[in-house]
C-alpha cells in the first residue's frame, strides 16, 4: 500500500528560526480552538454515549418537570379557593350575632343571637348606612325533612328575602324567586336547590307542585341552577323560603325572642364598592350598638362584622404558603439533579482522562478542554430544563383534564426553573471541568 | 545549521514518596533538521523520560532544551500547547486514537485546536495526511475497524496533519508484528527523505538500522551516539 514514490505535501511549514533574546510568544503565537468547535466537540462527545446522557440528565428533567407542575397546580387550587370565595358575591359584609371571639362565624340560632330582623331593616335604612347597597337577613334553621309524594329528602332550610337572590348571584331555571308580597303575607313557597329538585322530581318539573316540609305543606315556586362547588353555603342542597315564613311557622320556636323581635342568623350586606367596605363596617357597628344600647365605650359588641375580603386573602395566602412549600420541595429535587450531573461529569472526566491527556498533547489549551466540559454541563442542564418543562406542562394539563383544579402554568416559574437548571449546570460543571483541564499531558495519558 | 533540538544537561528526577528516582541524569545533544535519529537502550534507561520531554509533555527537572531554538522553559502552559500542537508531531506505543471518531476526525483533531482552519479546508487536509500513509480508502472507519498497523498509521497522519518539522514516536512499532513493523518504518523513512526530522525510540536494532544515527541511553545517561558508517561522535559523560 505504502508507495516510495508518492510525494506528501508534509514539508514542513517553515517556522522562523529564532534568536534567543527574541520574545517568545511571538513565535508561539495563539490562535485557538473557536466556540462553535467547541460547542460541536460537546455534542459530539455527548451524542457519543447518549445512555449516560439521558440519564444524567433526568434528574434535572424531573426537577424542573416537579417545579412547574407543582407550581401550577398550587396556583390552579389557590384560584380555585379565590374564584369560590368572591362567587357567594363581593365587597360583602356578613353580620353575625355574638362577640367576634365567640364562634360568631360559626353561631346558629342559640349561644348569643342577637340579630334581629329589625336590626336588618334598620341597616337597610340609607340614612343609617349609605354605603350598603344591598341588605339580606338571613334565617339558617338548619335541616328538615322534604316529603314530595313517596320522594323523601333532608335539605338545609333558610329563610330569605328577595335580596338574597342578587346577593349572592343566584339563578333560576324555572319558576321564580321568593317575592316581597309572598314575604310580607308569610306565604308557604319554597324555592329547591338544584340537587333538590332532581332528587325529588326526577324528570318532571317541580314548580307548581306541593311538598311537605314539617307537617305543612308549601308550593314549589321556583328551581335554582346549579351553582356548583361548595363552598359557603352551596344552595344545590338546600332550600329557600320567605323569612317571615321560616321565622314564624318553621323555627318559629327558636326565631321569636322574649320581646317579640324577629331572630335572623345572619345579615349579609353588600357593600356600594371596594372602596366603601370599610365605610359600611362604621355604618353597620354605629347602627348595631345604637339599637343595642351599647355604651360607647367599655363595652364589647354583641354582634360581629366578617369582611369577606378578609377571608379571601387569608384563603390566597395560605393557598400561597402551600404553593411555596411544594416549590420549595421541587427545587430540592432540582439540586440533586444538579449533584447528579455533577457526579456523572465528574465521573465522566476520570473515564476521559486518557482522552483529555491525548487532547492536550495534541495542542489543546486548559481553557479548551474547559470550555468543552462546561459546555458538556450546561447542555445537559439546558437540555433537561426544556424536556423538564414540557413534562412538567404535559402534567399541568392533564390535571386540567381531570377537571380536579384548573392548573395555569406561570411563564414566570418556567423562565426561573430552566435559568435556575442551567445554573446548576454551570456551578456543578465547573469543578470536574476544573479538574480535568488541570491535568498534565502526561499524567492524564499514563492514567488508567 | 540551526539544530531543531538541543538539549543540555536535562534531568529529569522523579519524587515517589521519600524515594528519589533519577529516570534522566544528564543528557546533551544536538539533532539537525533531516536527521533519522534512533533512540535505544534497555528497558528503565529513559528513553519515554526523554521523549516526553522533548514533546513537551512533561517539563525537566533542570537542564535546557531548545526546540527549533526556543527555549522551552521560558513558554508557559497555553504556549506549550501551542508548541505540541505546531512544532511536533507526536506517535504513541498505544496509537492513542479517539476510539469513537472516525480516522478522519481523529486526524483532523490537531487542526481543531489549532483554530482558524475552515472545516473544509481541515478535512481536506485530514483526507490528504490519510492519503499519504495509504489510507485514503479508510477515511471513515473508526479504529475498531482498522489493524494494528492501520492504526498506527492514522496516528502517524494526525502526527503530519499539522505539517511540524519534528516527529516523535515512542516504540511506534511495539504493538505491532514484524510486517507492520517494516510498513511503519518505511512511511518513516519516506516521511524522513521529505524533510522531516524523526526521533523514534525502539528496543529492536533492525529497526533502529532504519536510521542514520543511534543514541543509545543507559541508566539515564547517553550511553553512545553512533552515525551510520561513521565512528561515535560523541560519549556520554562520565
Ligand atoms: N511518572 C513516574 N513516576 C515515577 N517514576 C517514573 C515515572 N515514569 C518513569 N519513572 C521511572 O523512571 C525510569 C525511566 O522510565 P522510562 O519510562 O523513561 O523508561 P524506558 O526507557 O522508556 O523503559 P521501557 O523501555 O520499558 O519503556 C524508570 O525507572 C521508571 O520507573
Ligand atoms: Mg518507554
Amino acid at each position: 500500500m505504502l508507495t516510495a514514490d508518492r510525494k506528501i505535501a508534509v514539508p514542513a511549514e517553515n517556522t522562523p528560526i529564532r534568536t534567543e533574546d527574541e520574545p517568545v510568544d511571538i513565535v508561539l503565537e495563539e490562535q485557538g480552538i473557536s466556540l462553535g468547535e467547541s460547542i460541536r466537540l460537546a455534542f459530539t462527545s455527548l451524542m457519543a454515549n447518549k445512555l449516560r446522557t439521558i440519564l444524567t440528565s433526568l434528574g434535572v428533567i424531573i426537577g424542573v418537570m416537579a417545579v412547574i407542575a407543582l407550581l401550577a397546580i398550587g396556583k390552579g387550587s389557590q384560584d380555585a379557593i379565590a374564584a369560590s370565595i368572591t362567587a357567594n358575591g363581593s365587597n360583602m359584609l356578613t353580620v353575625r350575632g355574638g362577640a367576634a371571639n365567640a364562634g360568631g362565624a360559626r353561631g346558629q340560632f342559640g349561644s348569643g343571637q342577637t340579630l334581629t330582623i329589625q336590626d336588618a331593616q334598620a341597616i337597610a335604612d340609607p340614612n343609617n348606612v349609605p354605603a350598603a347597597l344591598l341588605v339580606s337577613p338571613e334565617s339558617g334553621g338548619g335541616g328538615a325533612q322534604l316529603v314530595a309524594g313517596s320522594q323523601n329528602l333532608g335539605a338545609r332550610i333558610t329563610g330569605a328575602q328577595p335580596s338574597y337572590q342578587q346577593i349572592h348571584n343566584l339563578s333560576l331555571a324555572d319558576g321564580e324567586f321568593v317575592t316581597d308580597a309572598e314575604v310580607t303575607s308569610i306565604d308557604n313557597v319554597v324555592v329547591l336547590g338544584a340537587n333538590v329538585a332532581q332528587t325529588l322530581y326526577p324528570g318532571g318539573s317541580p314548580v307548581g307542585q306541593s311538598l311537605r316540609i314539617r307537617g305543612q305543606t308549601f308550593r314549589v315556586v321556583g328551581v335554582l341552577n346549579a351553582q356548583g362547588g361548595s363552598g359557603f353555603g352551596s344552595t344545590d342542597d338546600g332550600v329557600i323560603v320567605p323569612i317571615s315564613t321560616a321565622q314564624r311557622k318553621l323555627f318559629g320556636d327558636r326565631a321569636i325572642t322574649g320581646g317579640g323581635g324577629l331572630l335572623v342568623s345572619s345579615i349579609v350586606v353588600q357593600a356600594r364598592d371596594a372602596n366603601s367596605i370599610n365605610a359600611a363596617l362604621d355604618q353597620i357597628s354605629t347602627v348595631l350598638r345604637d339599637r343595642h344600647q351599647l355604651p360607647a365605650n367599655g363595652t364589647a359588641d354583641d354582634f360581629s362584622i366578617i369582611n369577606q375580603q378578609d377571608i379571601l386573602n387569608t384563603a390566597v395566602q395560605s393557598t400561597k404558603v402551600l404553593t411555596l412549600f411544594l416549590g420549595a420541595i421541587a427545587a430540592i429535587s432540582l439540586l440533586v439533579g444538579g449533584i447528579g450531573i455533577m457526579n456523572i461529569m465528574l465521573v465522566s472526566v476520570r473515564e476521559r482522562t486518557r482522552e483529555i491527556g491525548l487532547r492536550k498533547a495534541l495542542g489543546a489549551r486548559e481553557k479548551d478542554i474547559l470550555t468543552q466540559f462546561l459546555i458538556e454541563a450546561l447542555s445537559l442542564s439546558t437540555a433537561g430544563g426544556l424536556i423538564g418543562c414540557i413534562l412538567g406542562m404535559l402534567i399541568a394539563f392533564g390535571v386540567n383534564l381531570s377537571g380536579i383544579v384548573q392548573a395555569s402554568v406561570a411563564p414566570l416559574s418556567v423562565v426561573m426553573s430552566i435559568g435556575f437548571a442551567m445554573a446548576v449546570g454551570l456551578f456543578f460543571g465547573i469543578e470536574p471541568a476544573r479538574r480535568a483541564a488541570a491535568l498534565s499531558p502526561i499524567v492524564a495519558l499514563r492514567y488508567d | 545549521m540551526a539544530a531543531i533540538i538541543q538539549v543540555e544537561d536535562l534531568k529529569k528526577f522523579y519524587q515517589m514518596g521519600d524515594v528519589e528516582v533519577q529516570a534522566l541524569r544528564g543528557v546533551d545533544f544536538t539533532i539537525h533538521p533531516g536527521e533519522f535519529v534512533a533512540i535505544m537502550g534497555p528497558s528503565g534507561s529513559g528513553k519515554s523520560t526523554l521523549m516526553n520531554l522533548l514533546g513537551c509533555l512533561d517539563t525537566p527537572t533542570s537542564g535546557r532544551y531548545l526546540l527549533d531554538g526556543v527555549p522551552v522553559e521560558r513558554l508557559d502552559k497555553n504556549q506549550l500547547a501551542v508548541a505540541r500542537n505546531r512544532k511536533i508531531g507526536f506517535v504513541f506505543q498505544q496509537f492513542n486514537l479517539l476510539p469513537r471518531s472516525t480516522a478522519r476526525e481523529n486526524v483532523e483533531l490537531p487542526l481543531v485546536y489549532r483554530g482558524g482552519i475552515s472545516t473544509e479546508e481541515r478535512q481536506q487536509r485530514a483526507a490528504e495526511a490519510l492519503d499519504s500513509v495509504g489510507l485514503g480508502d479508510r477515511m471513515d472507519h473508526h479504529p475498531r475497524e482498522l489493524s494494528g498497523g492501520q492504526q498506527q498509521r492514522v496516528a502517524i497522519a494526525r502526527g503530519l496533519v499539522t505539517r511540524p518539522a519534528l516527529l516523535l514516536a515512542d516504540e511506534p512499532t511495539g504493538n505491532l508484528d514484524s510486517h507492520a513493523s517494516e510498513e511503519i518504518m518505511a512511511l518513516f523513512k519516506n516521511l524522513n527523505d521529505q524533510g522531516i526530522t524523526v526521533v523514534l525510540v525502539t528496543h529492536e536494532p533492525d529497526i533502529a538500522d532504519h536510521a542514520e544515527r543511534q543514541l543509545v541511553i543507559r541508566d539515564g545517561q547517553l550511553a553512545s551516539d553512533i552515525r551510520k558508517g561513521q565512528e561515535e561522535v560523541a560519549h556520554a559523560h562520565s
